[in-house]
């Protein structure tokens, strides 16, 4: 059974500059999908994301949601149609607490007093719910993640937009990271992009793939053939 | 040639053109030209202190102040000292204020900078009041100096010679501040202008730098001050307010930062804009409380304008304009 | 000892109004990393405006709510129409902006209302030591503190406005619009600041009555850390204090220069002010 596509991405270019980051770039992401986007440094992953999002302007080029075209609407808007973006890093607000964290996340929407949302996502990540008050300059890396994490998931999100969660933090916390992203899909029907360089781990979880290089997509296709393809391994996963 | 000597050739090129603005224009824009001078030399020492250094003074007009009270009280106390040695006395005095100014505010940085100089901005004319039996209070001190000498008389006005004095000081001024912008002290002011750190990691003294900045920017403010007092023979507090200093910083953005050009239009603006408004004022009689602001608030709304839309003042926009020019020249020829 | 205790009591009245602007240039510091040059132009304008109800309607507190008011509005107006194009062009072209839109209010307040003093009353009588108008100026700077500290800490609004705040991005990403939140910010600021215009005006107004005012007000800024709203209200009191000790026993014309000494004493020790603390954030 497919799916029809929950995002769409058409022609997409962007560039810095003179520098084209972004050239023509398709690919499709079906409701309750997890794919993956891969490449090496510099390959336009985390552009791809932010112009995604809104916070890189499109020079050209289609976003679709679930159809209605959202290429130009400004990152703020672009959130309340249910995109939500994970960025490097996590973009965690060290001057606040956990829990002020947690709720900037469903602040746009009208039932934000609703606390069941909250209480999901504590339940998901017990540390969180442990430093509830603390400020978010005392979490560790791998918490800090947690939380920009459950901060996107308290918006109830349709696409959660992952930029390289793995970055920094130790291969055991990754696996968690990444099963649990398996796991929001399964159980909670979210639909996942997940940008890493991490290729193998990435390729594991996911279903799907899309390499990129030099702003361009090379290879695609489900994630079990392209972690057999060693062409493409070689060439643009560096494994 | 050695780059003294051409910036000197260059400083007599000026003066001569000045020379030749006032045979042409005459005894009553005389005054104007001088006014351009000697602020011209102000904007151009905190050219260097912001533009070089980095360090944002909004305190310039305390400067001006004190090289206009050390004329003052030269020529009232010590009367027969000639000009040229009171100006001297006007920089060493200057020095020592730029010092204690710089030495005080080194470890100061940004907006705290910013604020501690405006403090002194505003201080510094109530000593004024509070030496008033030396100081004059806020009726000020009166001065007279000397005019042109016997031997030019009938060749010039007297607010000619003064401007051609101010003038000539003031080339030379600028002749300096351009020699040491363009060696090594300008070169370490400018690396920590961009990176204190990795200028000290290069070995640059930076506090010694940043003190170099303010006593060359205190020198030329106070010389362009001591100019004032000579041409317009008085000096009053009201004459050295907050505005004077804000006006100071804010045309040498309007002019352009990083060029003496931008130094000269500056000053033409802080002169001209409040001439014009005063006669646009006088002209559609306009009442006297709109006179009396109208200088501050034309010269604001130019201001917000510039920024708005030519960032980078109006020698960056002239030379924008220039670059293209010359595209579009080189296109049609090719 | 007597002279003494009426310097301490005045010290604080005067002391209110410095910590309610040096509060409102900590907000907008905090919000933008600029230090409002104009803050006292626009307190003028209020304060005028308030001068202009008050001799229209005969009421005092009708004047005072125009006066925040006006605060708001022309805040809110100036940050969103003239300082946010220019100041996204260089740090030092934001420092000139509102240098500029000082001296464009300032004048234009000339212009309007004349360079002469022009008289406006206390809120409360002013007559004896620690007066009715100087509880009143403590106490009503105490409750804008006191509101602004919950507004920040416990409302929505805060909460994106210390997002936007602290990290524009993120807060774009979770729905925050960023620029709304500068504006509303501005606004706030503004209020706060014809609320120490409202209390360092009377008796008597002219188109520069705050530029002494403000030299205290940003010294107490200063003094506390600009990054801390707290410190903005302890430096205001103690700069309140200080300034009635210099103006009490040395003359009032060194006023001013003591406040620099402060400055610059304070500064060489801690850079950043007293109450500033280790930066939190961790890269």
């Amino acid at each position: 059974m497919t799916l029809p596509p929950l995002l769409t991405v058409e022609d997409l270019s962007a560039s810095y500059g003179a520098v084209r980051a972004l050239d023509r770039v398709s690919l499709t992401v079906p409701e309750r999908g997890l794919s993956a986007v891969l490449g090496a440094n510099g390959a336009g992953k985390t552009t791809l994301l932010r112009t995604l999002t809104g916070l890189h302007r499109a020079s050209s080029g289609r976003v679709l949601l679930a159809g209605e075209d959202i290429t130009r609407l400004p990152t703020e808007q672009v959130i309340t149609r249910g995109l939500a973006h994970v960025p490097e890093g996590g973009g965690v607000v060290v001057e606040l607490t956990v829990e002020e964290n947690l709720r900037l996340g469903a602040l746009w929407r009208a039932d934000r007093r609703d606390r069941t949302t909250l209480d999901e996502v504590m339940d998901l990540f017990p540390p969180l719910a442990e430093r509830r008050a603390k400020a978010a300059a005392t979490l560790s890396g791998g918490e800090r993640q947690m939380l920009a994490i459950g901060r996107a998931l308290m918006a109830r999100p349709r696409v959660l937009l992952l930029d390289e969660p793995s970055l920094g933090l130790a291969p055991l916390i990754t696996r968690r990271i990444l099963d649990l992203l398996r796991d929001l899909r399964d159980r909670a029907g979210l639909t996942v992009v997940l940008v890493e360089q991490n290729a193998a781990g990435a390729l594991s979880v996911t279903d799907h793939g899309h390499v990129l290089h030099r702003g361009s997509v090379v290879a695609e296709g489900p994630s079990a053939e392209l972690l057999a393809d060693d062409r493409t391994r070689h060439a643009y996963l560096g494994f | 040639m050695p780059l003294p000597v051409r910036h000197l050739l260059l400083a007599a090129l000026g003066l001569a053109a000045v020379a030749g603005l006032l045979f042409v224009t005459g005894d009553l824009t005389a005054l104007r030209v001088a006014a351009v001078g000697y602020t011209m030399l102000a904007v151009a020492g905190l050219q260097l202190l912001v533009g070089g250094s980095g360090q944002v003074s909004l305190g310039h007009g305390a400067f001006m102040m004190i090289g206009a009270y050390t004329m003052a009280l030269l020529v009232l106390h010590q009367p027969s000292l000639p000009l040229a040695a009171n100006l001297g006395v006007i920089v060493a005095v200057s020095v020592v204020a730029g010092v204690a100014v710089g030495a005080a505010t080194a470890r100061l940085h940004g907006p705290y900078l910013a604020g501690a100089t405006l403090i002194l901005a505003v201080g510094l004319p109530g000593l004024a009041h509070r030496y008033h039996q030396l100081l004059g209070g806020s009726n000020g001190l009166n001065i007279r100096t000397a005019g042109a000498p016997p031997f030019l008389d009938g060749l010039v006005t007297t607010s000619e010679w003064r401007a051609l004095v101010v003038w000539t000081t003031v080339v030379l001024g600028l002749a300096a501040l351009a020699t040491i912008s363009a060696g090594r002290l300008g070169r370490r002011m400018r690396a920590v202008r961009d990176d204190e750190t990795a200028a000290a990691m290069a070995g640059v003294p930076v506090g010694a730098t940043k003190v170099a900045a303010f006593v060359i920017a205190s020198a030329a403010g106070g010389l362009a001050g001591g100019l004032q007092a000579y041409v317009l023979g008085t000096v009053t507090p009201g004459s050295f307010t907050l505005v004077l200093s804000l006006t100071l910083l804010a045309a040498l953005v309007l002019g352009g930062i990083g060029s003496l050009w931008g130094a000269l239009w500056a000053s033409i603006a802080i002169v001209y804009l409040d001439v014009w408004a005063t006669d646009l004022a006088r002209a559609a009689d306009l009442g006297r409380d709109v006179e009396n602001n109208l200088p501050v608030v034309f010269f604001g709304v130019v201001l917000i304008l510039v920024l708005r839309f030519w960032p980078l003042g109006v020698h960056g926009a002239l030379r924008d304009l220039g670059a293209r020019l010359r595209v579009a020249g080189s296109g049609t020829s090719s | 000892m007597n002279y003494f205790v009426t310097l301490t009591l005045n010290g604080l009245a005067s002391g209110a109004a410095y910590a309610a602007l040096a509060l409102s240039l900590v907000i907008i510091y905090q919000a933008t990393r600029l230090v409002n040059f104009a803050q006292p132009a626009l307190a003028l304008l209020s304060v005028y405006t308030a001068y202009t109800v008050t001799q229209l309607t005969g009421s005092y507190w009708l004047g005072f709510a125009a006066a925040l008011t006006a605060g708001l509005l022309v805040g809110a107006f100036v940050e969103r129409v003239i300082v946010r194009p220019i100041a996204r062009t260089s740090q030092l072209n934001a420092i000139i902006v509102t240098l500029g839109l000082l001296l464009v209010v300032q004048g234009g307040v000339g212009m309007v209302w004349g360079n002469e003093q022009h008289g406006l009353r206390y809120a409360f009588s002013y007559v004896g030591r620690f007066a009715p108008s100087d509880v009143f100026a403590l106490v009503s700077v105490g409750v804008a503190a006191l509101l602004l500290f919950a507004l920040y800490r416990f409302t929505p609004l805060g909460l994106r406005m210390r997002a936007a705040a602290f990290h524009p991005e993120a807060a774009r990403l979770n729905g925050v619009r960023v620029g709304l939140m500068l504006t509303a910010g501005w606004g706030i600021a503004s209020l706060i600041g014809a609320l120490a215009g409202m209390l360092a005006g009377p008796p008597f107004l002219s188109p520069n009555v705050f530029d002494v005012v403000f030299v205290f007000g940003i010294t107490a800024a200063v003094v506390g850390g600009l990054d801390n709203p707290f410190g903005a209200v302890i430096g205001g009191l103690l700069i309140g204090l200080g300034k009635s000790y210099v103006s009490g026993f040395l003359g009032p014309e060194l006023a001013t220069l003591a406040a620099l000494v402060i400055v610059v004493a304070v500064l060489s020790v801690r850079p950043d002010g007293i109450l500033s603390r280790p930066t939190a954030r961790k890269v």
